[in-house]
């Protein structure tokens, strides 16, 4: 039995009945619909959210010194530059490095002295020492990856070792003199 | 075979010693005094201007005794609130930092992220203060009870003095709407104990009033979104209900004028 | 059994798959064009592939969930409360699984109750009846434990109350409950156990359901008239007709569901459950979720030993008696195929038994209402009589009525009853 012969009355001309197409056309839309709050749940969370910017007070780092802040999970390296190592910073050849970019392109005008760099080395994702005094600070007198060995110099640029690119800078804002908002 | 009758053989079986005491002790309580809300019904919504003097309320009165554990000042903004006015709120409050270099426990001001602090440090510190009582967390009281947010409006408005015949416990206070009668907190509002910023007259019902929506808000912070995404769900599945009833009468069509779809039908 | 139908799609590709894993014959099969179905199946029939949505519903809103909840008594209330406040769509998807669990009983226990009206535990489908009845014993389980895992008042006595249940078990009682509790109270290795076969019992749902959809389809649908299919003629194939017939369920059934989900989120749950829980503190009244409350209330209406007469020598005490009534309530539907003795399947043809049934109905709705109310005054009586009742009608009546009711004609065929016109085209 049930070989179907008497096919549903004019089933060709019913399947494109406007009635059906919609009514298919309603679920599926529901069903992709009711789907994005099952993905989204996925994104960060509104109190992850919250701490996605920080705002830092400068007032308290004293010229020479640097600290780490964290943002986003990942260590923030916030370097008062001395005079001397922010000429050291400029005299550099730009054509001569691996990762070129002039010290300029990595602060804020008007705040030389201030250097905000992402503490992650660019090489396979190490902190690099030299934020700390009594860290080694590398051939350039930066900061001095102990992984593979990566130098990084005043303007946390790559001079020396496998690391490719610059330490990178955030996204960030000086909101008054001593005062950042990164992110 | 004996039969023998047992009281209350739920409680029995419910049962571990602990248990048994608590459950008959509780009188019942005066139903709670019925309020309109604007967050009632099926497009409520919170009333900015009342939450934020139950905000206000809140911080002035309330928080000198109850936490409010999982309300953060960046929920401010929800309120209507600058993220100026909630950082100069959040600033207003001090909150354990990190630890310093040499290792000593540090505060710093309370930042937009941070939740709004809690008034003493454990629970056996806020027994300690108010005579033995916990003031419990408000953040999900107006969930926590039946009828909340009525429950919570009567509670404020409901002292009165105690009936001749009622045995009040020494330090306690007489409210009807409250589990047995006499409750550990003394009437907390008083004609303007707050002076409200936008003006309002601040009496102890509009106080109870603008309260009991702030903390309805932080109860169910997703009540308006909740409302709205309710409303295009139920048209939409209302909508495609009819097209798949008109799509399924036209289907059957065949079905019900007696039409056979196999080949061995009789 | 309808005979099994193979599938040769036109492009090449699929039916090189089809030809090595026919899946698209055991969904046409089970589901599509192959299935001839009874044409006279009522909306009471829409209930078993609700009951399948809802636990699709559940499984996929769990295990998001289970991606921000933290299984531990110190956080696991916070957990949840940050899944309600911060993340994003958590309170729809929070609200949409604990309203589901409601809505995944009321499925279900329409679609009992349809089983009994219609008389579908009858052979030969008393293993399609019975491995309905263990979906039914997993979800209880299953929905018991979900409720203890948001660590509120009534997560925390609940666990407590039910686990206690076993200590009623003689001498290795205490045992049992130390054992499934992981220590001396409800705690965190009690919390933690739960949450890890929270998670897993749906699986084992989902694996019995695939057997009951099995067993459904060796013996075909039961129909509303319950006369067996005699030819083709009785039947339709299930798709398009009933495939457009559950999605116009599922989209009534949504809209109802989506109306507690969006506008009364919390009227099936208890407010002291928005309270931490408190080991030192037991609430007024605890109360189960709403569809444990009959089987909560035959519990309760035992209050009295069975013991020798005339003397003080009791052989099963109260507590354990409970227990036993309570389990017995379930397990007795296991014997319903045997129990009941009429030759006749469907109610629709028993009048006698047509008011017994709802009586039955009355009996359950009674005993709901009995096991949300505090034991004192009538209650306990009203409760004791429920479930003698409850008793009486499985034990005494149906295996009586059966024999001495006099039973209506049945239709020759469901053709002739429900498309007489195609009868006679023929």
């Amino acid at each position: 039995m049930s070989n179907i012969t008497n096919t549903i009355e004019g089933e060709e001309a019913t399947r494109r009945d406007f009635l059906h197409i919609a009514a298919a056309g309603g679920a599926g839309v529901g069903a992709v619909m009711a789907a994005w709050p099952f993905i989204d749940q996925m994104n960060p969370a509104a109190d992850t959210l919250a701490l996605a910017s920080v705002e830092v007070d400068l007032s308290a780092i004293g010229e020479g010194e640097a600290v780490i802040v964290k943002w986003r999970g990942k260590p923030i390296f916030i370097r008062h530059r001395t005079q001397a190592e922010i000429e050291e910073a400029n005299a550099v050849d730009v054509a001569a490095l691996p990762d070129q970019q002039s010290d300029a392109d990595r602060i804020k005008s008007g705040h030389e002295k201030w250097l905000v760099v992402t503490g992650i080395c660019t090489h396979l994702g190490c902190v690099p020492l030299g934020s700390k005094s009594g860290d080694e600070k590398g051939e350039f007198g930066g900061w001095f990856c102990p992984c593979h060995g990566s130098h990084y110099d005043t303007s946390g640029r790559i001079r020396k070792g496998p690391a490719p690119l610059n330490l990178a800078v955030p996204e960030y804002a000086f909101l008054s003199d001593t005062t950042i908002k990164i992110g | 075979m004996t039969m023998k009758f047992f009281k209350n053989i739920a409680l029995a079986l419910t049962a571990t010693a602990a248990l048994t005491g608590a459950v008959m002790a509780a009188g019942a309580a005066k139903h709670p005094i019925q309020q309109k809300w604007s967050f009632d019904g099926a497009f409520g919504k919170y009333d900015r201007a009342s939450a934020q003097r139950g905000w206000q309320v809140y911080k002035q009165v309330c928080s000198a005794c109850h936490s409010l554990k999982y309300f953060r000042f960046r929920n401010l903004a929800e309120l209507g609130y600058s993220e100026d006015m909630i950082k100069a709120f959040a600033a207003e409050y001090e909150v354990a930092g990190e630890p310093d270099d040499a290792g000593d426990e540090t505060v710093r001001n309370a930042l937009p992220q941070d939740a709004f602090p809690a008034p003493f440090a454990n629970e056996n510190a806020a027994r300690a203060s108010n005579g033995g009582a916990l003031p419990p967390d408000l953040s999900l009281l107006a969930k926590a009870r039946h009828d909340g947010s009525n429950y919570l409006f009567s509670v404020l408005t409901g002292y009165e003095d105690a009936p001749a015949d009622f045995d009040l416990a020494a330090g306690k206070n007489y409210n009807p709407y409250f589990k047995g009668g006499q409750i550990s907190m003394a009437p907390p509002l008083a004609e303007g104990i707050v002076e409200y910023e936008d003006g309002t007259a601040a009496t102890p019902e509009q106080m109870a009033r603008d309260v009991t929506m702030f903390l309805t808000y932080v109860a169910e912070p997703k009540l308006e979104d909740r409302h709205r995404m309710g409303m295009n769900v139920l048209i939409f599945l209302g909508i495609l209900s009819i097209i798949l009833y008109l799509s399924m009468k036209k289907i059957w069509k065949p079905v019900k004028e007696g039409k056979n779809f196999y080949d061995d039908a009789e | 059994m309808a005979k099994w139908q193979t599938i040769k799609p036109e492009n090449k590709a699929l039916a090189w798959v089809e030809e090595r894993l026919p899946v698209l014959a055991l969904v046409s099969n089970v589901v599509g064009p192959d299935t001839p179905t009874p044409r006279n199946l009522n909306y009471f029939w829409n209930f078993g592939s609700l009951a399948g949505l809802m636990l699709v519903v559940q499984l996929i809103s769990g295990i998001v969930l289970a991606m921000h909840y933290t299984p531990d008594t110190s956080l696991a209330f916070d957990s949840v409360e940050r899944i309600m406040r911060d993340v994003n769509y958590g309170w729809l998807i929070r609200y949409m699984h604990a309203n589901g669990a409601s809505f995944f009983f009321i499925a279900v226990y329409i679609h009992i109750l349809r089983g009994l009206y219609y008389g579908s535990y009858k052979a030969p489908r008393e293993v399609l009846w019975m491995l309905g009845l263990v979906i039914f014993l997993l979800m209880m389980a299953t929905a018991f434990m979900g409720y203890v895992l948001p660590w509120g008042q009534m997560s925390f006595w609940g666990a407590t109350v039910i686990t206690n249940l076993f200590s009623a078990v003689p001498v290795v009682g205490e045992d049992i409950v130390t054992l499934l509790w992981g220590g001396f109270s409800v705690d965190n290795p009690t919390l933690k156990r739960f949450f890890s076969l929270h998670y897993l019992l749906p699986f084992v749902i989902t694996g019995v359901v695939i057997l009951h959809i099995w067993a459904k389809k060796v013996s075909d649908s039961g129909n509303p008239l319950g006369v067996e299919v005699q030819s083709s003629a009785d039947q339709i194939p299930f798709h398009p007709f009933y495939t457009i017939k559950d999605a116009f369920g599922v989209g009534v059934f949504f809209f109802v569901f989506a109306a507690f989900i969006f506008y009364d989120p919390n009227a099936m749950g208890h407010p002291d459950n928005y309270i931490p829980a408190d080991p030192l503190v037991t609430p007024d009244s605890i109360v189960p979720e709403w569809y444990f409350l009959p089987f909560y209330a035959i519990l309760r209406s035992i209050t009295f030993d069975i013991g020798i007469p005339f003397t003080d020598i009791v052989i099963i005490p109260a507590k354990l008696l409970g227990v036993i009534a309570m389990f017995a309530a379930i397990i007795i539907l296991f014997f319903l195929p045997w129990l009941d003795t009429s030759k006749v399947r469907s109610t629709r043809f028993r009048p006698t038994y047509r008011y017994f049934f709802w009586f039955l109905v009355a009996d359950m709705v009674l005993l709901t209402i009995v096991g949300g109310k505090k034991p004192e005054g009538i209650w306990p009586l009203l409760g004791l009589i429920g479930t003698a009742y409850y008793f009486a009608h499985f034990l005494v009546i149906m295996p009586l009525l059966g024999k001495i009711e006099k039973t209506l004609p049945l239709p020759e065929s469901i053709a002739k009853a429900c498309a007489p016109k195609a009868q006679a085209a023929e």
